[in-house]
């Protein structure tokens, strides 16, 4: 298992090595040219010689590469055209949004996309299956944004159940020490944060969560399906075991895997589907500030940013991976 | 389907005879009237219809089967693919996939109608009183879970052992079945165990309950020849020791002939015949019966069959004295395969691990005389079809050389290769994946004339129809897709496009091994007769000895990359010099038969 | 396919009492000479489900086709300018049959004239990833080893930025048009189809009759051109089908983010969309017709695109 674990993260390196390749050559493809992309509108003769003499252009593509791998190394993936900040600040201060979004994304996605697959295959032709057909349809054809706009002027501001924007109200005064507000509530016991941060999550969370769901059913659907016609199922009747033990230990069990594996390849899909929602909700997140970035064309950030979601994004599915096998013995054997 | 005139009679004919069958398994009660045999009835099947749901409307898949099984009785339904034996078999255990359902008929078991009782009785009654041991070893373990949980779990939940002392039983019942150290075994997963050993534990479990019937679906068709024996062995020894009932279901009469007291035949649904397996082996009656039988792999020579059928004494002569004189014929060598090897490199798993190699064929020489058949016999992974690949010039060999006709195979250009193409054709195993299904039969049998500039469109159509003729296909199947053939006659495709380009040498790699018996009696008759008439040479490649003494003149043994014997079909069959041979020999099913007929 | 018709029947001479499971069972029709392509058709027009996204498929290329003869005005045309108030957006009228948007543009025209730029975005963008795909995968599948490790690897490198900033940078480097906007939604469909068609190529290179192509004497250039590659179109057509339901959704989300320049008013569903935030309160009616508008169109690819990968589904194929 921990072989398993430091073999992935070792394929983790020339994956990223290959990427910062990639964003070296995109800045510079850039119109403008690099500097200008670096500098936006603060663009100055005395700025573009400073950032040339640190970016070294005068010198040859590869070691004007070495040296960007260098800062990243460092931690300097630059700094932010629109705050000034450094564009990893930027991006630690926003993630834990972005997190908790997720989150709640996904526990809505898999609380009820699992439930929903797993009854629309054991009952096959219900209305229930139906349903689950229609659901996952409407989560791939309809654009992410659109439902957002759609579940906010419903729920915020027609019915007023929610709070339209932000992640906290304006008047909510609440001490932040971890920037995960829910649990920031939680932690200094100022339940009334975590509350009103909790219900700010939640019609974005749905939005965001629309397309994982759809799809979790779906794939649900056709592994219990599957299953459920398997061989070591039907042998597994034959020797007479509990409906209940068939269900959970046989069937459930075995449909998580590709299920499992589904759950971490959406992980990319929302921290896409983040940019959109964030920005319908005005929620401050890496999202919303990445879409702003696109916007104003701040490519440092879009730079950084890349780089960084797609680091989460690896380690996600290297979790998933490692999880996987501690379902699947097949793949805990060490060799 | 319906109208099958014999049908009524046989069914007349073979009731009385079950009633008789007694007499193999419990001679004592031989004498005993009707009455009692009829409480030691442990399953009677009456007029039993099952139907599944399609696209099309229902399909009856058995029709009006009445059988009856007595306590410490083996029955085996013989049939092919298709026929309704599992689908049958299933009923009983009310197991039947979701779209099927007993549309007609009565499954009695002891005083219950399984039709009638719960569900919930229905899964009682599974895992204590029936059991089951099904087909496919690597399917029907759930790969997730631990084999000896796996059996525990049935013992838990039919109230036979607490959640305490389950685990020691099973340890108990994997020891039954033959599993060394079983303790530690129980802790494993499935892919831990060979084919042998799942079907062992699958055994453990269909009988952890002491079911009063057991039901085998085709309990070793998966297995190496070699392990097969010992799994019936101790699966039959453990059936007799509990004196539990079983119905066996197989496609193999060597195997029902071996095994059971009573053999039922089925065909399209329907059984057609039943009774004593002597008797229904010895006298058949139905038409059906009468092909299988004569279908069945026998241990006389096809080629000598077929020259006695023609009267042609002198054809026999040739062969048996070519047996005996074999310098003679040294000089018409068609292939030669001189100290042949072939290593694999296999990719370390690790992501810094070396390749190592893999020993596939090891040192082996043969010759392939013209105008004969070789056969070369083994288990899966011994070699064989790596053999026959670089023969085919598809692989190289690593070390060692192949002469085809005095010249070095795959030594020469690119045309070399295309023209040694021209005289050496291969048939693939499985008629399923050997046609491109985007190409009709027409254009698979074509295409070869066109590769190699065969005349115009309508010298090839018509050599086409020619070799249609010859393998005995319409000229309507011409137009069909290989979706829409049955495995013998995609079969009979492939031989057709083989023999396109009038090739010396055809490799057939398990030609026949995925097809029903009467259909394999087909194609190999086929081919004798194809080599009778174009002189063709074949290398025959096949893990089913059966096979070989039906077609080849000379025999190879491999295991493990090397030829362990070599000699003519005779003298190995009767005279095998190493144990391996007789191990494959011995495990033939229904070796008994034939000397019983 | 002129055999379609042929009344052959099924029982062969030579094998009267074989029975298997592709054999003419009870009930079944017999469809004698079918090819594979044939069979899917023949499925698919049995399917409704199939002919629901066929309609709407129809009905959107056909509106897009005759955008110049359906809408009531040009797609940049603003007939209601000066009847716009920053406070007050005009509904549905007899004149305006869905209303005016904020900058005085009739609904309706420009619904008619988004359609038009939706399926030019989305063939466009389809065919450029499609074409793209298929010759990384092509490369791969045929020379396999190094090339094939190599493109893997930048496939895998492409897969691991999530799809929107992928497409969000290489708009950015693009520049600020249409065309901007098809290459970048065009360049993500590329490792997903180079990745499917190596797949499928890899898996049909296993099968026995490509080996038995080689061994009959064929070139390497012909078993992959008439067995390897034909065989391996399947996934990649259904993929192509759903593609340019992806495409409508992700040129939306490009717009929204601002990427594809031109007007804000410019016809197209996304920009409509985008702009009808500000007016959400006010006429909901402006965000609700443009997102259904992409909902359906994607609903129709996808169905059409889901029911012909049941079509061709193998399992499915060699079931009766």
């Amino acid at each position: 298992m921990l072989r398993l674990i430091v073999q992935r993260l070792l394929l983790l390196i020339p994956l990223l090595l290959g990427l910062s390749i990639l964003l070296f050559g995109w800045v510079r493809a850039l119109p403008g040219g690099p500097v200008q992309a670096m500098l936006g509108e603060r663009y100055t003769p005395e700025a573009a010689a400073e950032i040339e003499a640190e970016m070294g252009l005068d010198q040859p593509l590869p070691v004007q590469y070495g040296k960007y791998l260098l800062r990243l190394l460092q931690g300097d993936f630059g700094t932010s055209l629109q705050s000034g900040r450094p564009v990893l600040e930027e991006f630690i201060t926003r993630f834990p949004a972005t997190i908790e979004l997720t989150v709640v994304a996904l526990v809505f996605a898999i609380g009820i996309g699992i439930p929903l697959g797993y009854v629309a295959a054991r009952r096959s032709g219900s209305i229930i299956d139906h349903s689950a057909v229609v659901v996952s349809l409407i989560g791939v054809t309809v654009p992410v944004f659109f439902l957002a706009f759609i579940l906010k002027y419903i729920f915020a501001v027609e019915l007023g159940w929610f709070p339209t924007t932000g992640r906290q109200s304006a008047t909510m005064i609440a001490t932040h020490p971890t920037n995960f507000y829910v649990l920031d509530g939680l932690l200094t016991a100022e339940w009334d944060a975590a509350w009103d941060a909790l219900m700010h999550l939640i019609l974005p969370g749905i939005a965001l969560g629309t397309i994982p769901l759809a799809i979790v059913a779906r794939m649900t659907r056709a592994a219990v399906s599957e299953v459920q016609n398997a061989d070591y199922v039907r042998t597994a009747r034959a020797k007479g075991i509990k409906p209940a033990r068939l269900r959970s230990e046989h069937i459930l069990k075995n449909a998580m895997l590709p299920v499992v594996t589904t759950i971490g390849l959406q992980v990319g899909l929302l921290l896409s589907g983040a940019v959109l929602t964030e920005t319908v909700f005005a929620f401050s997140g890496i999202g919303s500030f990445l879409a702003n970035s696109v916007f104003r064309a701040d490519y440092p950030v879009m730079q950084g940013f890349i780089l960084l979601i797609a680091v989460v994004y690896a380690l996600v599915n290297l979790i998933v991976d490692v999880s996987y096998g501690l379902i699947d013995p097949r793949l805990r054997r060490q060799q | 389907m319906s109208d099958n005139p014999e049908k009524k009679t046989v069914k007349e004919t073979a009731e009385p005879t079950t009633a008789s069958s007694t007499g193999t398994s419990a001679a004592s009660s031989a004498e005993n009237s009707a009455e009692s045999s009829a409480e030691n009835v442990v399953l009677r099947v009456e007029n039993l219809c099952v139907d599944f749901r399609t696209e099309n409307g229902a399909a009856r898949a058995v029709s009006n089967a009445n059988l009856t099984v007595e306590r410490g009785q083996t029955v085996a339904i013989v049939g092919e693919s298709g026929s309704g034996k599992t689908t049958l078999a299933m009923a009983v255990l009310g197991l039947l996939a979701s779209n099927g359902s007993v549309a007609e008929g009565h499954i009695w078991f002891k005083d219950e109608d399984l039709g009638k009782v719960s569900p919930q009785r229905m899964a009682q009654l599974r895992g204590t009183e029936l059991g089951l041991v099904p087909q496919d070893p690597m399917t029907n373990l759930d790969p997730i879970m631990q084999i000896g949980r796996q059996i525990d779990a049935g013992l838990i939940d039919n109230g036979l052992r607490t959640r305490r002392d389950a685990r020691t039983r099973t340890v108990e019942l994997l020891d039954e079945v033959g599993l060394p150290d079983a303790r530690a075994r129980a802790a494993q997963y499935p892919h831990e165990f060979s084919g042998g050993m799942r079907q062992r534990a699958l055994i453990a479990m269909g009988l952890s309950g002491r079911p009063a019937l057991l039901v085998a679906d085709e309990p070793t068709s998966a297995l190496d020849v070699t392990v097969q024996r010992g799994i019936l062995d101790q699966l039959s020894g453990l059936t007799q020791e509990l004196g539990t009932a079983v119905l066996l279901i197989t496609h193999d009469l060597g195997l029902a002939a071996e095994r059971a007291d009573t053999v039922v035949v089925m065909y399209r649904g329907d059984i057609v015949e039943q009774g004593p397996a002597r008797q229904v082996l010895t006298a058949p009656q139905h038409e059906y019966t009468k092909r299988l039988m004569a279908a069945a792999p026998s241990l006389a020579s096809r080629r000598i069959e077929i020259a006695r059928e023609r009267g042609l004494d002198e054809v026999l002569d040739d062969a048996l004295l070519a047996h005996g004189e074999e310098t003679t014929a040294e000089a018409d060598v068609l292939v030669s395969v001189k100290d042949v090897s072939k290593v694999f490199s296999i990719r370390g798993k690790g992501l810094f691990s070396r390749s190592t190699g893999f020993t596939a064929v090891d040192g082996v020489s043969l010759d392939i005389p013209r105008g004969s058949t070789v056969a070369v016999v083994g288990e899966s992974g011994s070699g064989k079809s790596t053999l026959a690949r670089m023969i085919l010039d598809i692989e190289k060999p690593t070390t060692g050389s192949i002469t085809f006709d005095g010249g070095v195979v795959g030594a020469g250009n690119h045309r070399d290769q295309i023209a040694y193409r021209r005289r050496v054709q291969p048939v693939f195993q499985d008629p399923y994946s050997s046609l491109d299904p985007l190409y009709s039969v027409f254009r698979a049998i074509e295409e070869p004339l066109r590769a190699h500039d065969y005349g115009d469109a309508a010298a090839r159509r018509a050599r086409v129809e020619e070799l249609a003729d010859q393998v005995a296909l319409s000229k309507g199947q011409l137009q069909r897709f290989p979706a829409e053939l049955s495995g013998g006659q995609r079969q009979r495709v492939a031989i057709a496009r083989a023999l396109a380009l009038s090739p010396e040498l055809v490799v057939c790699d398990e030609a026949v091994s995925a097809l029903d018996v009467v259909v394999q009696a087909q194609i190999l008759q086929l081919l004798a007769g194809l080599q009778e008439n174009l002189g063709l040479t074949y290398l025959f490649i096949t893990h089913d000895l059966a096979v070989v003494r039906q077609i080849a003149d000379r025999v190879l043994v491999m295991q493990e990359g090397r030829v362990v014997e070599e000699g003519t079909v005779d003298s190995v069959f009767d005279s095998p010099a190493t144990a391996y041979t007789r191990a494959l020999l011995d495990a033939i099913p229904g070796k008994d038969l034939e000397l019983a007929l | 396919m002129s055999a379609n018709e042929l009344p052959v029947t099924g029982g062969p001479a030579a094998e009267p009492l074989h029975t298997s499971i592709h054999g003419d069972g009870p009930g079944g029709q017999d469809h004698g000479g079918e090819g594979v392509w044939a069979r899917a058709w023949r499925t698919l027009r049995k399917n409704p489900v199939a002919i629901i996204g066929a309609v709407i498929v129809a009905v959107f290329v056909l509106v897009a086709v005759l955008a110049p003869v359906l809408a009531p005005y040009g797609g940049s045309e603003l007939p209601g300018r000066t009847e716009v108030r920053p406070t007050m957006i005009p509904g549905p009228s007899a004149e305006y049959p869905l209303g005016l948007d904020r900058y005085g543009g009739d609904v309706l025209s420009k619904l008619i004239w988004g359609a038009q730029a939706s399926l030019l975005i989305g063939v466009l963008s389809t065919l450029f990833g499609l074409t793209g795909g298929l010759l990384l995968g092509l490369l791969a599948g045929w020379f396999g080893k190094s090339v094939d490790f190599a493109i893997m690897r930048l496939v895998d490198l492409m897969l691991s930025v999530p799809s929107l900033l992928l497409a969000v940078s290489i708009a950015a480097i693009a520049g600020q048009s249409s065309m901007a906007v098809i290459v970048a939604i065009g360049v993500v469909q590329i490792p997903i189809f180079a990745r499917l068609l190596r797949g499928s190529m890899l898996a049909q290179k296993g099968q026995d009759y490509v080996l038995a192509a080689s061994a009959l004497g064929l070139t390497r250039r012909s078993v992959t051109m008439s067995h390897v590659l034909p065989n391996s179109v399947g996934p990649v057509i259904v993929q192509a089908t759903l593609s340019l339901a992806t495409a409508v959704i992700e040129a939306a989300a490009l717009s929204f983010l601002g990427l594809g320049g031109g007007e804000p008013s410019t016809a197209e569903w996304g920009r409509m969309l985008t702009a009808a935030q500000q007016e959400l309160a006010v006429a909901p009616r402006l965000a609700i017709l443009p997102g259904i508008c992409i909902a359906v169109t994607a609903l129709g690819f996808t169905l059409v695109g889901e029911s012909l990968r049941e079509a061709l589904d193998p399992r499915n194929r060699t079931r009766r």
